[in-house]
């Protein structure tokens, strides 16, 4: 079964989850800038004379198709890296996927999304990639 | 009377032209830098459009009616028509050692900046026509005779002994009141009050504010007309009321937050349109406070001006208008014949008459260029309508005026 993260973060933490994706294997994703408000509700910006309000901020929103045994661990590593405590952090949701067609190879599913030295790869080996 | 060309003196002016005309692409910049991405080619266009229609204008007939042969202490008369006459030899009272022909160019810089200024008032939502019609007559009914009244040879206001160096009145009044009488007219934008409108490129406005400030050097010192001790001080005090505005701006928006760079640039240009009437009658200290008082006179302007709801957009009353009916002011109080013997001493030395003169020229051109706006601006809103319509402003005025795109 395949899954799609959605994970909605802070502009400024994107180096910080893809360095920590990495390190766990977490090879293919694809990034957006968005903008958007949720609880936060904006920031205040300094004018002209004064301040005033903004509420649609820039975040990214990073996409990632996984299969579903990754999933909670993928989860994990996101939460921990993407996290300050401050309002503004950010959501993750999570879907399930039809179906994956990697167009070169015309593979499907499962090994669509698998790419060389990943997190099911490094499973299998015993994770001596790990500590490259 | 014979009287010859000084080198240094044209040389210096020639200059200074050239420096005043980069202003008004500056301002360009200044004010495209605010407004928001849809509308940015608008808003350069609206400020460069006056280096062409002017650059005709005066020309034709503009320098005739404001320097031409005096009619009344009104008007200028049509002596001048087409620049017939406006050569090599020098003027005996325009710059009496430099061509006639340079002072005819350098005061076109101001007649093109001049109506550009009012443009913060109305973007985002003007229709290029009407626009084009109502500066045309701007410049022909407000502009031109204004600039005779104060600094044509028999006009009525210079002739009282009113001291207004680069165009406080002429320029920075007379714009900054203008811009409040069309915005009152045209009405605000869309979504104004129900939504921010962010400026979409904060580098522009500072690339735009630094380019008038240099260009500043070339409106305030070359209207000493001569590369004289007059101009190094007009030098002087022009860079002296900018820094200290910039500085007291600062401060303010610290105060109220973080200091904000959109802020420090605005204050710097505040300084400068504050100081424009006094540069060539003031010494620099003058000038650190005239900048003083201009930056909270015009930061707490706009926030009055946003607290009425009133969409003057740019700021252009609160900015200009204000700060230069301040600066007026100061220079009754301040100017020094040290400084200028062509001058006249302030209220600090000695000539409390002078202040009143400083504030007749005020009230005059606020209400004959508030006036004259608020009809203009009426009739063509009445008429052929000052607005795009609603779907036009929501697209953009880039798209659907000129049908480009800024950024692809």
């Amino acid at each position: 079964m395949l899954k799609k993260i959605e994970a909605i973060i802070r502009e400024d933490k994107v180096n910080d989850v893809k360095v920590a994706l990495e390190a766990i294997g977490i090879v293919g994703l694809n990034i957006f800038e968005i903008r958007g408000h949720g609880r936060q509700g904006g920031i205040r910006l300094s004018g002209r004379s004064g301040t005033y309000q903004v509420d649609m901020l820039t975040k990214m929103q990073v996409n990632i198709i996984l299969s579903e045994h990754n999933l909670e661990e993928t989860i994990q590593t996101i939460l921990d890296a993407a996290y300050t405590g401050e309002a503004g952090d950010g959501l993750i949701f999570v879907y399930s996927v039809e179906e994956a067609i990697r167009i070169r190879t015309r593979e499907r599913g499962h090994e669509a999304v698998m790419y060389p030295g990943d997190i099911d790869e490094r499973k299998k080996i015993g994770s001596p990639a790990a500590g490259h | 009377m014979e009287v010859a060309i000084n080198a240094g003196d044209t040389a210096w002016v020639l200059v200074c032209c050239s420096l005043v005309l980069l202003m008004t692409p500056a301002l360009a910049l200044f004010y495209g830098g605010m407004v928001r991405r849809k509308n940015i080619l608008s808003t350069l266009t609206l400020s460069i459009i006056f280096m062409a229609l002017i650059g005709v204008q005066w020309v034709l007939y503009g320098y005739s009616l404001a320097f031409g042969e005096d009619i009344g202490g009104f008007i200028g008369g049509l002596n001048y028509l087409g620049l017939q006459g406006v050569g090599a030899a020098p003027s005996p009272d325009y710059g009496p050692t430099i061509p006639h022909g340079l002072f005819a160019a350098y005061q076109m810089m101001f007649a093109v900046i001049t109506p550009a200024l009012i443009t913060g008032a109305f973007v985002e939502r003007v229709r290029f026509k009407s626009f084009l019609l109502f500066s045309l007559v701007w410049a022909t009914l407000v502009y031109d005779p204004l600039c005779h009244w104060v600094w044509g040879k028999g006009g009525w206001l210079g002739t009282l002994g009113l001291l207004d160096f680069a165009g406080g009145t002429v320029v920075h009044i007379a714009a900054g009141f203008s811009a409040l009488a069309f915005a009152l007219v045209i009405g605000p934008r869309k979504g104004f009050g129900r939504f921010t409108m962010e400026p979409h490129n904060i580098p522009l406005t500072v690339l735009g504010a630094g380019l008038l400030w240099v260009g500043w050097f070339g409106f305030n010192a070359g209207s000493a007309l001569a590369a004289n001790g007059v101009a190094v001080n007009a030098l002087l005090t022009t860079n002296s009321s900018a820094a200290m505005a910039g500085l007291v701006w600062m401060v303010l928006s610290w105060l109220d937050g973080r200091p904000s760079t959109l802020g420090i640039c605005t204050g710097m240009v505040v300084g400068l349109a504050a100081v424009t009437p006094a540069a060539g009658f003031i010494n620099p200290l003058a000038a650190l406070v005239i900048g003083a008082v201009a930056a909270p006179l015009s930061y707490y302007a706009i926030r009055f001006r946003d607290k009425r709801g009133l969409d003057e957009s740019l700021d252009v009353w609160a900015c200009h208008g204000m700060a230069s009916t301040w600066g007026m002011v100061a220079t009754g109080l301040f100017a020094t014949v040290e400084v200028n013997r062509a001058g006249a001493n302030g209220l600090f030395f000695g000539n409390p008459a002078q202040i009143w003169v400083q504030l007749l020229g005020i009230v005059v051109t606020i209400v004959f260029s508030f006036g004259l706006t608020f009809l203009v601006a009426k009739l063509l809103d009445l008429s052929i309508g000052l607005r795009v319509t609603p779907m036009e402003e929501e697209v953009g005025l880039d798209i659907s005026a000129h049908g480009e795109r800024a950024y692809s």
